[in-house]
């Protein structure tokens, strides 16, 4: 069984922290960018979206920070021959956040943008076309391997971005630097965004790609990855709706520690969002490696789903 | 008449196979007089001094349609017609013949028999070392501080070559577990933790005990001498190696794009599942 290792997060303490980690120690390759290669994860407990009772609330007070994170880390006993003790039980295999390492952020939300820490609202198209999802799925989800959600078939995980979100586990990932390259590795599903160092886009973005072309620069010791050229298959952020070919993330990392990163990011897509909207989390630096997540190679449940479908039509 | 047309074939495919091993044999002789030809000193270097291996390569080669010197022939699919045949290659084994296990002949066998639907490539699963090498797809190595790593364009496929701290496979997997270290200009690769997997497109394989030992030599800026050694008691006689260039992808703005190639399985591994009128969602 891993350590459990929280870091316990302050705002003011990690601002002044990061100071003096910037203008002193901060990591450095051997050709002087600061360094990010390495293993970390972003597992949390904190929303994507703020609670709605919370309002304007950034930031929780440490005392409830903690007690929310002794909550919510422990795995719920559930009772047994119902169906909410039908699930994996991750701690058998190391996957509860009970095993693995977890940030305390204080932040009630990892959105920051818009204020309310809640996903901006839809445009009236993404509305319709999700409806229209929804209706082909309530009569079709089950039809073919096609039918099914990418996640399902293995083909894309909406957590690896970008902007990388954490997931409920396994929320992990590799970075690895070269002068020319950055190289971003989610370990699930083992995708591996090649980003060249570089002031504009580069020629792929031409062309749709899953996690879209992105190209990255320095400002000052910050590595920006811009990112546009999505495929339009992949559905937006609460919303069936694809997000679009159109679409633009702006990334901002920061090596703020010799323990943690500090990741901020940007989306726009005036087609599915009336609004940007973004946020930010601290990622911290875990124990290598990354296990090869080998999705599609053990991907029993999509067959035994259709199986199970074609079992039910004959019924 | 039957006979003799088998005979023929027979002394074909024999004279064929000697001639291909014998062509393997001179590239290997010849590769260290084209590499002393480009002097040790032009090679690019990084910083510490070790030959640089960054960019994005590809084989060029028959070696996925059959490790072994082959004739063309009918692909797995003839509905493909001329699109979907095997080119011919001389192979890249050195000696020409992979030696297998008697007994385990028969598992290539069924396997070329079943190529068109158990072939691991044609499932999209990762490819393994060394054939994500010589997929049709290119590759990038990343070498600077540290660990290097290979990304495949195909599946996705990637894999870290731990220079330091280096340990044994803590578990099996598609990719392996790849510690490396500098043998004057060559990056040895000790490959262990491979999953079973095929090795090539007619059937040759190899088992979850296999052990892949790989050589890059960078013998001029935009060439390696690739060598990956196979030793697999439980399916071959004895160690076998094989031995290819990889060329650099020197087109202007190369880079990898994607393959995620799991959505042009589907229909091969699940299709027998699909509900009769299906209408699909794209």
């Amino acid at each position: 069984m891993k350590i459990k290792k929280v870091i316990l997060l302050c705002p003011f303490v990690y601002l002044i922290s990061s100071y003096q980690a910037h203008s002193q120690e901060t990591p450095r390759t051997s050709w002087g960018d600061p360094l990010l290669q390495g293993y970390w994860t972003n597992t949390t407990v904190v929303p994507l979206e703020r609670p709605i009772e919370l309002g304007y609330q950034e930031f929780y007070t440490r005392e409830e920070a903690l007690e929310i994170l002794a909550t919510d880390v422990v795995e719920q006993e559930t009772e047994f021959g119902t169906v909410a003790d039908v699930h994996y039980q991750l701690d058998d295999y190391g996957l509860s956040r009970e095993q693995t390492d977890v940030v305390l952020n204080l932040r009630t939300s990892i959105l920051t943008v818009p204020r309310n820490g809640r996903l901006p609202k839809l445009t009236a198209s993404a509305i319709a076309r999700s409806d229209e999802l929804d209706k082909i799925n309530a009569e079709h989800g089950f039809d073919s391997a096609q039918s099914r959600p990418y996640a399902e078939r293995c083909i894309m995980w909406r957590h690896e971005g970008p902007p990388l979100l954490p997931i409920g586990y396994n929320s992990n990932l590799q970075i690895q630097q070269t002068p020319e390259f950055v190289v971003i590795i989610t370990e699930m599903i083992h995708d591996a965004r090649v980003i060249p160092m570089r002031t504009s886009a580069p020629e792929s973005a031409k062309i749709p790609r899953w996690q879209g072309s992105s190209w990255a620069h320095w400002e000052g010791d910050t590595l920006v990855i811009e990112t546009t050229g999505f495929s339009g298959r992949l559905n937006a952020w609460g919303t069936k709706a694809e997000m679009s070919t159109s679409a633009k993330v702006v990334e901002r990392l920061r090596r703020n520690s010799e323990d943690t990163i500090d990741y901020e990011f940007m989306v726009e897509d005036p087609t599915i969002w009336e609004a940007p909207w973004g946020g930010s989390y601290p990622m911290l630096a875990t124990t290598p490696p990354l296990f090869e997540y080998a999705c599609h190679e053990g991907n029993y449940g999509l067959e035994n789903n259709l199986r199970g479908a074609r079992a039910e039509e004959v019924k | 008449m039957r006979r003799k047309i088998v005979r023929y074939f027979f002394w074909q495919k024999f004279c064929f196979l000697i001639q291909s091993a014998s062509v393997v044999r001179l590239i290997i002789l010849l590769i260290p007089f084209f590499a002393s030809s480009f002097s040790s000193a032009q090679l690019p270097r990084t910083p510490e001094g070790n030959p640089d291996l960054n960019g994005v390569w590809q084989s060029l080669n028959e070696a996925n349609w059959n490790l072994e010197a082959h004739i063309a022939s009918q692909g797995p699919t003839e509905t493909l017609g001329a699109i979907g045949a095997v080119p011919p290659g001389l192979g890249v084994v050195v000696g020409g013949i992979i030696p297998y296990l008697p007994n385990m002949l028969e598992q290539r066998e069924l396997n070329h028999n079943q190529r068109r639907t158990e072939d691991t490539e044609a499932k999209c699963f990762m490819p393994g070392v060394p054939r994500a090498n010589y997929l049709p797809h290119p590759f990038q190595i990343l070498q600077a501080d540290g660990d290097l790593m290979i990304i495949y364009q195909f599946a996705g496929a990637v894999r870290s070559i731990y220079m330091s701290d280096q340990i044994d496979a803590p578990v099996e997997s598609w990719m392996g577990w790849s510690n490396g270290h500098w043998e004057g200009d060559t990056l040895v690769v000790e490959v262990t933790g491979l999953n079973a997997n095929w090795l090539d497109r007619s059937g040759n394989f190899a088992s979850e005990f296999v052990k892949v030992t790989e050589r890059y030599t960078l013998i001029d800026s935009d060439h390696i001498n690739y060598e990956a050694k196979i030793e697999d008691p439980s399916v071959f006689t004895n160690p076998w190696t094989i031995a290819m260039p990889l060329y650099r992808r020197i087109d202007p703005q190369v880079q990898l794009l994607d393959f995620k190639c799991v959505e042009f399985a589907e229909e091969l591994m699940y299709g027998d599942l699909k509900k009769v009128t299906s209408k699909i969602k794209e």
